[in-house]
């Protein structure tokens, strides 16, 4: 991992060695080594099954009953968006961005978090009143508004259609710009991750096999052909061949 | 538990019916618009296309689509059938069709039942069976609450509580009768008991089967959200078990009524059901309708009573039916 040294200066918010998990003996993650520094934006590429969900889960603590060992280290403050939005039906759109908050200013964080995810306005509506991508935007307000050090998403925006998503992505950028924590982002979509990470995993095997710096300034356009170079890599590393036919 | 099952299954007829009188609106509009629609989920499609190769325009306006649900419902529509049936009944009895000893008209239970109001017999009457059934239903909701929540909150309430319930629940509950007038007397505790069974059986069932039935995915979130165990409890475990608990709610305030009238028409010395007894004995049929339709009015008012709460409670649902 030479190209990061500069940025290992600074402390890493996620430090993994030799990460392994299981399912009824069969190895999933085989000893992943990963370094990611504060402030990072990383995406995480895999085949499906590949163990991308169960690297994410390990990180973000979910998997009590999962055997494996390894060393893990993660930040104490530590946020997770769905790929279903999973907001609570009973509890408006505010109370579920407020969800586990406390303090006296809670109540304005909370709708800061909303207007700053475009959702000013919505904060009485219940959840089944929105929308998906409204859903999916509420959802993200509810974990910016813990000023998480490390966000992780699995597939956030796999149940929304194109255009939404094409909108999503240029929200989440905005977003992290605004207050930089790290990211690990699950995606299946080779796209979605050049246009949106400064570094793209890919996961397999149980390892990481292939871990890219993406050297393009933002905002990208998904027409970008510089980028076309990185997509025919990554795309080779999953062991597809992009031309069709 | 012969009484819980009989209860729920008469609470789903009533719901389908009403469905069912509702859809058929639907369908007609379903028969007219089917030739315009080719697939389904091609509306948009049908749209498009359809101006292009149609002659008289008259024919090709898109309909909006009518919902699979049943519609705006209508203003005390629950009123309607049973409006129906008195009318039914006032027109029979003016023709002279029905036999006044087995069925008076309705005016004559009318003034039964004015007379026997103002002579104060009705009054007492009423008040001990209300009470009857408003004791045990509340020792009966009390219990199945608490036992709901120690068995689906914590593994020892669960591991004691959950097979004991199952079994009384195995037995049926009128068949304790005779052990608990044996062993409380004939007197009112043991009708308070038996209602009390009869409510506390399908409310813990409900209440239980929401609690432990929780969304895996919501216990996950509450973990990333960092909850503690007693916020989890309170602001995901709780509200989702509510629609549950309401389902067991209604079959309890049914039960409990039912359970009444068994219990005064075979035990009782007072009550609503020991008039319509010795109105029996007498050949006074209009006594007895008296007594059926005051226990009807009881059954509907707290069934919507419920059905109201459950609509405030439970707001943020969007049902079928809202
Ligand atoms: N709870 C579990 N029990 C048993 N096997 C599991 C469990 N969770 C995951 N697995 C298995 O582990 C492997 C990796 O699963 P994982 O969900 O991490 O894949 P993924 O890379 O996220 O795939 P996808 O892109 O389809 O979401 C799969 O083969 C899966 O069947
Ligand atoms: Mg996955």
């Amino acid at each position: 991992m030479a190209p990061h040294t500069e940025q290992l200066t600074r402390p890493a918010a996620v430090r993994l060695r030799g990460l392994t998990r299981s399912f009824d003996g069969r190895s999933v993650l085989d000893g992943v080594d990963l370094d990611i520094p504060a402030g990072q934006f990383v995406a995480l590429l895999g085949h499906s099954g590949s163990g991308k969900s169960t690297l994410l889960r390990a990180v973000a603590g979910l998997d009590h009953e999962v055997t494996g060992g390894g060393e893990l280290t993660a930040p104490e403050r530590v946020s997770v968006v769905f790929q279903d939005s999973r907001l609570l039906p009973w509890r408006r759109v505010l109370d579920n961005v407020l969800l586990g908050l406390d303090g006296r200013d809670a109540d304005r964080k909370g709708r800061e978090a909303l207007a700053e995810v475009g959702l000013k306005g919505r904060e009485r509506a219940w959840p089944n009143e929105l929308s998906g991508g409204e859903a999916q935007r509420a959802a993200l307000a509810r974990s910016l508004v813990r000023e998480p050090e490390l966000l992780l998403a699995d597939e956030p925006f796999g149940a929304l259609d194109a255009l939404t998503r094409i909108k999503m992505h240029a929200l989440l950028r905005v977003l992290w710009e605004a207050h930089r924590p790290s990211v690990l982002l699950v995606t299946h979509d080779v796209d979605e991750a050049i246009v949106l990470a400064d570094r793209v995993l890919v996961l397999d095997h149980g390892r990481i096999g292939l871990d890219l710096t993406v050297e393009r300034p933002h905002p990208r356009s998904y027409r970008d052909p510089l980028l076309g170079e990185y997509r025919e890599r990554l795309l080779a590393a999953l062991g597809v061949t992009s031309d069709v036919a | 538990m012969t009484i819980s099952t009989s209860t729920s299954t008469s609470t789903s007829t009533n719901t389908s019916t009403s469905t069912s009188t509702q859809t058929s609106t639907g369908t007609d509009t379903a028969v007219n618009a089917a030739p315009t629609v080719a697939a389904v989920g091609a509306v948009e499609a049908v749209a498009a296309v359809e101006p292009v190769g149609a002659g008289d325009g008259s024919r090709v306006r898109r309909r909006r689509r009518r919902g699979l649900a049943p519609g705006r419902p209508w203003p005390a529509s629950r009123l309607a059938g049973p409006l129906l049936l008195i009318a039914l009944w006032a027109a029979a009895s003016a023709a002279g069709r029905l036999d006044t000893g087995a069925i008076p008209a309705p005016w004559t239970v009318l003034k039964t039942g004015v007379h026997l109001w103002t002579d104060g017999t009705l009054t007492t009457d009423v008040l001990t069976s209300l009470e009857r059934a408003g004791y045990g239903f509340a020792i009966g909701l009390v219990a199945g609450v608490t036992l709901a929540l120690a068995s689906g909150l914590t593994r020892t309430g669960e591991a004691l509580i959950d097979g004991t319930v199952q079994l009384n629940r195995a037995i049926p509950t009128l068949g304790l009768i005779p052990l608990f007038i044996l062993w409380l007397g004939i007197g009112e505790t043991f009708k308070i008991a038996i209602i009390a069974i009869v409510v506390y059986i399908p409310i813990y069932l409900n209440t239980h089967a929401a609690l432990s039935g929780i969304d895996h995915r919501f216990v996950e979130l509450a973990e990333v959200q960092g909850l503690s165990k007693a916020r989890f409890i309170r602001q995901i475990v709780i509200p989702g078990a509510l629609p549950g608990f309401f389902v067991g709610l209604r079959l309890g305030v049914t039960g409990s009524w039912l359970g009444l009238v068994v219990l005064e028409q075979i035990n009782a010395t007072s009550g609503l059901g020991y008039m319509m007894f010795q109105a029996q004995n007498y050949g006074q049929s209009d006594v007895i309708l008296v007594g059926l339709l005051i226990y009807g009015v009881f059954g509907l008012i707290s069934d919507s009573a419920v059905r109201l709460i459950e609509r405030r409670v439970l707001s943020w649902r969007r049902t079928l039916s809202s």
